[in-house]
């Protein structure tokens, strides 16, 4: 007898746990659809989300970047590639950029290496291209006017430019490295 | 010979009017699920292709005809083109035998709203839902692919295990019509539907249904995250599509054997016939789909022992209380 009332106990248990579950996906036929329809409506994105590249300008409207190549370096799928060179004060520049948006896995590496705030991500994520050598993007295409996620931020107003005499005349200065041995 | 030739050619305009009647409800069907599912599941389904995406079916049959038809290395060619048709081929074959109507009379010629009203209809609905299993389990064979052959070798244990079920929930039906024709069945049914007087033979071929067109909480075959798809896995194109087509259609015709067995078929108040048979088989789709939305996959050995240890039994049992209860009121 009491193994009986065990299996009607089952029984029953096993029916309503069953219609409970019924019952709820039927509710949930006359909810309203969360779905966010993408090409009409677009979700406007956290400032942090990391999309499309951008290369900032400092406040005197000078390009940021240092051609370091930390970027290049830290980059998983190495997409990006520059040419550094040296203008007269001893401000180095990239001479050409380049980054490959077909390879780039938007890690935010790049960003989190830049010791100028130079390179950036930005929540522009719609980049998609029919052609794929379009998504190569030179520094034309990356640099903006503006200072993306710091606009005050002058890394030369902390290191400084101008120099009197030539490198690596001052007093107890090293002399300069040959650039070529230090590449990554 | 007039009435000959007319004869003929009601037939042709028949089997015509069905034919695409079934593909359309077929086409439209994954359409409806799709949609339905994604209701269920708060999401919007497809909604691109034409109004409400209702050219979504459309698009698919285009898409399906103008992939490449591959046949993977090492496959067995000929068996491997074969199979997709077999299984479109039975389950489009078994609404053969399926009312879906009242005889019409027009011109004092009786149409019947059935292909061919055979006597032995049942056994042939059986029949070909068996040759069915052939297709799945030679295409998964054919194409030399593990997960191919793990598919089929489950879609076919499960396949004949739940057809014993099928067939022995019909026998009260068959006991309770004396008949095997599917129209007889049908005008046993004239006054109450068969499910108030057996409602255990309905829910067994109502869940054998559900297992024998694979379908979720029963779609170990395709199970698509243990087997990429199961038997179909390297089908492609219009052979890809044969078996989504036939499996939709199996779903179809299905629902109009509940109609047909269980619902009363086209016996309804105050509708026409046709629509109330629509009607009917609409419902049991809806709830098929509301299960997919519903239940989770079964485990192998849980499919296995509640088809044999479960559903089996009970429909022997359903068939000697059935037997007996006939005998008692009888005598």
């Amino acid at each position: 007898m009491q193994k009986k009332q065990g299996l009607i106990n089952t029984m029953v248990e096993g029916c309503v746990g069953l219609a409970q579950g019924f019952a709820t996906t039927f509710i949930h036929l006359f909810r309203k659809p969360i779905t966010e329809e993408y090409p009409e409506y677009k979700r406007p994105l956290p400032a942090r989300s990391r999309a499309r590249i951008i290369l900032t300008r400092d406040p005197d409207g000078e390009e940021r970047c240092v051609a370091c190549y930390l970027c290049s370096a830290v980059c998983p799928v190495s997409c990006i590639s520059m040419q550094s060179a040296e203008q007269e004060d001893g401000r180095r520049w990239a001479v050409w950029f380049r980054i490959n948006f077909a390879r780039c896995i938007y890690c935010g590496l790049c960003e989190e290496a830049c010791p100028t705030l130079a390179i950036q991500l930005t929540p522009d994520y719609e980049t998609c291209q029919y052609d794929i050598l379009t998504l190569v993007a030179e520094k034309g295409d990356l640099l903006v006017d503006h200072g993306g996620k710091n606009h005050d931020y002058n890394f030369y107003r902390h290191a400084g430019v101008s120099m009197v005499g030539e490198k690596g005349t001052h007093l107890n200065e090293a002399k300069p490295v040959d650039l070529k041995s230090n590449l990554p | 010979m007039l009435t000959w030739t007319a004869g003929i050619l009601l037939l042709v305009i028949k089997l015509g009017l069905v034919l695409v009647g079934l593909l359309l409800l077929a086409a439209y069907l994954v359409y409806g699920e799709r949609k339905l599912l994604a209701r269920l599941q708060i999401r919007l389904g497809p909604n691109r292709a034409g109004p409400f995406g209702l050219l979504q079916p459309l698009a698919d049959a285009v898409k399906l005809l103008t992939k490449e038809d591959f046949v993977p290395q090492g496959a067995d060619r000929m068996i491997f083109l074969l199979a997709p048709v077999v299984v479109a081929a039975t389950a489009l074959l078994i609404f053969a035998v399926v009312p879906f109507g009242e005889g019409l009379t027009i011109g004092g010629r009786r149409i019947p709203m059935v292909i061919a009203d055979i006597p032995v209809g049942l056994l042939y609905v059986l029949a070909l839902s068996a040759i069915g299993v052939y297709g799945v389990a030679l295409g998964g064979w054919a194409s030399n692919s593990k997960f191919s052959l793990l598919g089929s070798i489950r879609a076919v244990a499960q396949m004949i295990s739940y057809e014993l079920s099928l067939g022995l929930s019909l026998v009260p039906v068959v006991m309770m019509a004396g008949s095997f024709s599917l129209v007889d069945i049908v005008k046993a049914q004239a006054h109450y539907p068969f499910v108030l007087v057996q409602p255990f033979s309905c829910l067994i071929f109502f869940v054998s249904a559900v297992a024998e067109t694979k379908r979720i909480p029963f779609d170990l075959p395709e199970a698509e995250n243990e087997l990429v798809a199961g038997y179909h896995t390297e089908y492609s194109g219009m052979r890809f599509g044969l078996y989504f087509l036939g499996e939709y259609v199996t779903l179809v015709v299905l629902g109009s054997l509940v109609a047909v067995f269980f619902l009363g078929g086209w016996h309804g108040p105050l509708l026409p016939p046709l629509v109330w048979f629509f009607l009917k088989v609409l419902g049991v789709v809806f709830v098929m789909i509301w299960i997919r939305g519903t239940l989770p996959r079964l485990r192998y050995d849980q499919l296995m022992r509640f088809g044999w240890k479960f559903l089996v039994p009970l429909a022997l049992v359903n068939i000697m209380v059935t037997g007996g209860v006939m005998l008692l009121l009888g005598s």
